[in-house]
């Protein structure tokens, strides 16, 4: 592979210390990479530069230099080059690196512009903090005390507007509380490309809001709110249910689609609240779609399976396994892994379609993608089903061929790893037929007709890596414990892969790695524990030449120019 | 010593008997005939020409023309755009107005040679919303214009074109801004942009370079067309070159309009003996030499210390009636030249109301995008009329120049500085009157006193 | 439905002519609509969005920014009244309480004949003549209380016989 060719490094000096950054980083960012902290509000690394909120002013100077010779202007009390500092203060977020560029952030002039921007966002702020949901993660509170003056001077009549408007089904606006940042509006028309917030109005009375009977309403609204660097859009979704200062964040990964966006989950106490976008500037950039968040609802609700059922009755996980063993001694097995399962899973799955000699199966999932951050591809994992070998072509909706086999009798038992196969194409009769053993996290017409039932782990419940769109393999983590009476998919997995024959192998991610590296030759150098948060890409090129559905999305262009679909 | 004569140069025609204003009587002045000289010369002379002449922005800025024409990215390979700045705004400031109503011939003219020399092939007239005859009137003109081919493709035959619109603005003083003007005239909220990195000069109008500049300013670059660059810089004081219009308002005796040669008059000279001095019975107390956006000054009050003539430093010890109206004199004495708007305020005024009207004007204009000025302006707004209507504190005064100093330097466009200078220089020079205020409200308010807010 | 005339339908496709970015017409557009219909209302921005292939929202916020723009109907004649600084200390305050007492109407109300609505506005460039007052497209200087008091004669005589026809 060829490497990336070095970037142009520049010099810049901030608060005396130096520092080499790309040409054209913005100061902000290169300011944080020596520790500085240069307080905003409306910008944001994503969005275009609009230099509103005046949080940013730094001092700026540049070196001097004699005008004729050009040769430096040396500071006879230093020895050092003297700075022209600019007469007024410059913002920050519109400024990039330039060579020989000086930055105070610490002088008086500085401190007092900071000072006076926090009083005059205070000053018609309304004292919502009680009932704010953004407490704890506000920016207005955090710099009002890292930067604020501390007391206030305004003893006039605060501005009054609209609260407690429903922008939209996911999204609530107190307009009180706006700081008139623009990052929203910024957002849904250059991001979501749906160009339906503005502001009214003028001066101080300036309102956001849509065009009235409009809504903010398209898949990427809840974006908006995480960008909102106060409690002016909140999620409908979370309003009043938890303080933020209460929640553990884990990192995850989003499964709605191959695009695999990375996210946090917010838990307390087993319980999860929300889910948040993470930032992976090679996948999602800051954002996810609303639908992804909603898919931690999955952990309670649909119908979830709670308990080892074994020809009809609650059992353990011992007699489980000895009865699927059972079944699958007689021959004549299929396996139907899942691109929903983790790489651990899959890798798994395909252990005991070799224990079991079976045939193994996967049920694609298509939707349309939406260009942004949805593929085509519903399934998170399809790609890890190819690296771990359990299947080399891709899947298709419908399993005609098995039900075929099921037909003819070829088939007598179906191993189904969370795939619900009448949703392939499978009948009422053809499930009746043959001998199922169905290890899902919901309830459907396969685990009914199941001989053998494991409720096993949303992936809120477990560990694992997925591999998106981009061949990149991803990391989440275990955000709550599973529900009780669910068993962890690997421990099942690697139970029956024994007792199919097959080999002994780890029951958790740590242990089971190192016979994955060692078998699995695209992931062959890497390791569980050192799988960076960003992820890592996988050498895809063993399969470059399949007919991957999805179309372009953020951060990916497929490689063929025709896509089946967009 | 008694004020000079006036020079009407562009007012020339402001006023005159049997003058109107359509393209006949134009010509018959010897109308056009600068525009038919021009378009045979190189473009790149009459910028020269415009350079030499040292003419500066009659807008308000005071910012030298040629140097604003020589900024033009003109390597881009975009259009280049003109826009005439006929939003007319500044409170105190009724000049265009007469220009564009009266002898709009001359505005075009100036336009059509501004735009030859810099290569522009379309201009918009920005014209402020209360003008709506004056838009017609344009309208009119320019059709006639085009009639006789001084505008449109091909003029007078020289194989260059250029086409005019009138573009309507609705009734905000922030279109004076010339990125706030680009912003409107592309359709959208008025919001000024930031520099860096969207000068005019190289992003512009519709990210195209472009020149903003006044009415008047593109009248006198007819003149300067007509008599040379550097003849023209011999009118009026150096540095503060060619004549511009004064517009006295308030309380003097004869209010008006009144072009002079720039610096050659003098604060006293104008107030007292071309406008007749204060109203019976009463004395000068104020005055705003620039528009409102410019520092107040206090009668009584002296001006001492070094100025520039020619090449040495010399001593001035100046009264307010001394001050010389040109730009550079305004600015070192603390206030500035502006738009030529000069508001005289005698001792009936409460200047703590006259601000509560300066600050009323302003915070309904602020545009809102950036925070100092949004809020600043509003609660500047707040605290003076509270103090008039409500309950005045002594201590008003101080959180008044506080405010303001947290806005002036802190913003996008210059309109932070327009609203703070202001209340600073209303504390600075008057805040005697801003602590007693309080008390003296009290008092029964004398007849014939008008309120201001 | 928009019900606009003919010609200011024609006035629009002409209008939309002289900027390279349609964007660009929202503004004058927006003056025909009002002088066409008394008023923009939410039909008119979607019709006019519509027309620029803009957002709604792009139309509703130049609208509610412009004070000349109005979604509410006014009184049949438009008095507007300068409040800035030269109008102000020469009386401009006065004045426009004088046409208030006249028409027996508050500020920004249309008077219950229907016949004015009076307002303040901010300075309109003619300080010099200052008090200044705009009654519909036309300036009338010097408008001290007396000529208030005339002005509004003037337009109470206009009405009366302008009912006469109508």
């Amino acid at each position: 592979m060829i490497q990336p060719a070095k970037p142009d490094l520049i010099t810049v000096n901030i608060d005396g210390k130096e520092i080499a950054v790309p040409k054209g980083t913005n100061i902000i960012e290169a300011a944080r990479r020596v520790g500085v902290d240069v307080p905003h509000y409306c910008y944001h690394s994503k969005l275009s530069v609009v230099g509103n909120c005046r949080m940013c002013l730094v001092e700026m100077g540049m070196p001097a230099v004699d005008p004729a010779t050009k040769a430096p202007v040396i500071d006879p009390a230093s020895g050092k080059q003297r700075i022209n500092w600019g007469p007024r203060p410059a913002i920050a977020c519109a400024t990039s690196a330039s060579p020989g560029l000086h930055i105070r952030t610490t002088t008086p002039i500085v401190k007092e512009c900071r000072e006076g921007v926090m009083e005059f966002l205070l000053i018609n702020h309304p004292l919502d903090c009680p009932i704010c949901d953004q407490a704890g993660e506000c920016k207005l509170q955090e710099q009002s005390i890292g930067y604020g003056r501390g007391y206030s001077r305004y003893i006039e009549d605060k501005n009054v507007k609209p609260k407690r408007t429903v922008l939209g089904p996911r999204v609530m606006l107190d307009d009180e509380r706006c700081i008139l940042c623009s990052r929203c509006i910024r957002f849904s028309k250059e991001i979501a490309k749906d160009d339906v917030l503005g502001f009214t109005d003028r001066g101080s009375y300036s309102t956001l809001t849509c065009f009235p009977g409009r809504k903010l309403e398209n898949n990427y609204s809840l974006n908006t709110v995480d960008i909102c660097p106060v409690g002016a859009l909140t999620s409908t979704d979370f309003r009043f249910k938890m303080r933020v200062w209460f929640l553990k964040q884990t990192n995850s990964i989003d499964t709605e689609s191959s695009v695999g966006a990375n996210t946090v989950v917010w838990s307390r106490e087993g319980v999860v609240y929300r889910i948040t976008p993470r930032e992976n500037d090679a996948v999602n950039d800051t954002w996810m779609a609303d639908s992804g968040r909603a898919l931690y609802k999955r952990i309670r609700e649909g119908g979830r399976l709670e308990s080892i059922r074994a020809l009809g009755s609650e059992t353990t996980l011992d007699a489980a396994v000895e009865a699927a063993a059972r079944l699958m001694a007689a021959g004549g097995v299929a396996v139907v892994g899942s691109g929903r399962s983790t790489v651990e899973e899959q890798f798994l799955s395909r252990k005991l379609a070799e224990a079991a000699r079976a045939k193994a199966w996967l049920v694609s999932r298509v939707g349309e993608g939406d260009k942004i951050l949805v593929s085509a591809d519903r399934n998170p994992n399809v790609r890890g089903a190819l690296v771990t070998g359990l299947i080399s072509a891709l899947p298709s909706a419908r399993l005609d061929a098995l039900a075929g086999e099921i037909d003819s009798g070829a088939v007598k038992t179906v191993v189904s790893v969370g795939e619900d196969l009448s949703a392939a194409g499978l009948t009422a009769e053809q499930l009746r037929k043959v001998s199922i053993v169905y290890l899902g996290t919901h309830s459907n017409p396969t685990s009914a007709a199941a001989k053998v039932v494991i409720a096993t782990l949303t992936e809120f419940e477990k560990h694992g890596t997925f591999i998106n769109q981009q061949f990149r393999i991803q990391r989440f983590a275990k955000a709550v414990p599973g529900v009780a009476g669910a068993t962890d998919d690997l421990q099942a997995l690697s139970r029956l892969v024994a007792a199919a024959g097959g080999p002994a192998l780890g029951a958790d991610v740590g242990s089971l790695w190192p016979a994955i590296s060692s078998e699995v030759p695209a992931l062959g150098t890497m390791s569980y524990a050192s799988l960076p948060d960003t992820g890592l890409l996988v050498d895809g090129t063993p399969w470059a030449g399949l007919p991957f559905i999805e179309g372009p999305t953020l951060h990916f262009q497929p490689a063929q120019k025709e896509a089946a679909h967009v | 010593m008694p004020a000079p004569e006036q020079f009407r140069l562009v007012f020339k025609h402001i006023d005159e008997a049997g003058y109107t204003n359509d393209l006949a009587c134009y010509l018959r002045n010897g109308g056009y005939e600068v525009l038919r000289k021009s378009v045979l010369r190189k473009p790149e002379e009459l910028v020269d020409e415009v350079k030499k002449s040292g003419l500066r922005g009659r807008g308000g800025a005071g910012f030298p023309c040629g140097v604003k024409w020589t900024l033009l990215d003109r390597k881009s390979g975009k259009p280049i755009y003109l826009i005439v700045n006929a939003d007319e705004s500044e409170p105190g400031t009724f000049k265009d107005r007469y220009i564009i109503h009266n002898d709009p011939h001359q505005l075009i003219e100036g336009i059509m040679i501004t735009c030859f020399a810099n290569k522009v092939e379309r201009a918009y007239i920005y014209i402020r919303g209360e003008f709506p005859e004056g838009a017609r009137i344009l309208e009119k003109a320019i059709a006639e214009a085009r009639a006789a081919n001084f505008v449109g493709p091909n003029i007078l035959g020289s194989g260059y074109g250029c086409e005019i619109y009138v573009h309507r603005g609705a009734g905000a003083y922030i279109c004076g801004e010339e990125t706030g003007l680009i912003e409107s005239l592309e359709g959208k909220r008025p919001y000024p942009r930031i520099k860096p990195p969207y000068f005019p000069a190289v992003l512009g109008l519709y990210q195209c370079p472009t020149i903003v500049n006044n009415v008047e300013t593109l009248c006198h670059v007819k003149h300067i067309a007509e008599r040379g660059g550097e003849a023209f810089s011999k009118i009026g004081t150096p540095n503060n070159t060619g004549t511009r219009i004064l517009c006295v308002s308030g309380h003097v005796q004869r209010p008006g309009y009144y072009e002079f040669e720039v610096g050659k008059i003098t604060m006293g000279q104008l107030l007292n003996e071309v406008c007749g001095g204060p109203l019976p019975g009463r004395k000068f107390k104020a005055v705003i030499p620039g528009g409102s956006s410019a520092k107040v000054l206090r009668f009584g009050e002296r001006y001492k210390g070094k100025r520039k003539v020619g090449a040495e430093m010399i001593d001035y010890d100046w009264a307010l009636e001394d001050i010389p109206m040109d730009f550079d004199s305004l600015q070192m004495i603390g206030s500035m030249g502006g738009s030529g708007g000069v508001i005289v305020m005698d001792d009936s005024v409460s200047m703590v109301e006259a601000l509560a009207n300066i600050n009323a004007f302003y915070s309904h204009e602020s545009c809102g995008q950036c925070t100092p000025c949004r809020e600043g302006s509003l609660w500047m707004k707040k605290i003076t009329g509270r103090m008039v209507h409500g309950d005045a504190r002594p201590e008003d005064g101080a959180l008044l120049k506080s405010v303001a100093d947290q806005i002036a330097g802190r913003t996008i466009c210059a309109f932070g500085e327009a609203c703070a200078w202001p209340t600073q220089s209303f504390i600075a020079k008057f805040g005697d009157e801003f602590k007693a205020y309080p008390e003296a409200k009290k008092a029964p308010r004398a007849d014939g006193v008008p309120e201001l807010v | 439905m928009m019900n606009l005339r003919p010609e200011t339908l024609r006035k629009i496709d002409e209008v939309v002519t002289h900027y390279p970015v349609k964007r660009s017409a929202a503004l004058p557009i927006l003056h025909l609509v009002q002088e066409d219909q008394g008023l923009v209302s939410n039909e008119a921005v979607e019709w006019i969005a519509a027309r620029l292939e803009l957002q709604p929202i792009n139309v509703y916020e130049l609208v509610t920014f412009y004070p000349m723009f109005r979604q509410k109907p006014i009184g049949r004649r438009h008095i507007k009244v300068c409040r800035t600084l030269s109008c102000a200390i020469m009386g401009g305050y006065r004045t426009c309480s004088e046409f208030q007492r006249q028409f027996g109407t508050g500020l920004g109300e249309v008077s219950s004949d229907g016949e004015v609505t009076v307002e303040f506005v901010e300075c309109l460039a003619s300080c010099g003549t200052a008090p200044v007052v705009m009654i519909d497209d036309a300036l009338h200087e010097k408008v001290d209380v007396a000529k208030a008091r005339e002005l509004s004669e003037k337009i109470k005589a206009e009405a009366k016989s302008a009912a006469g026809t109508r």
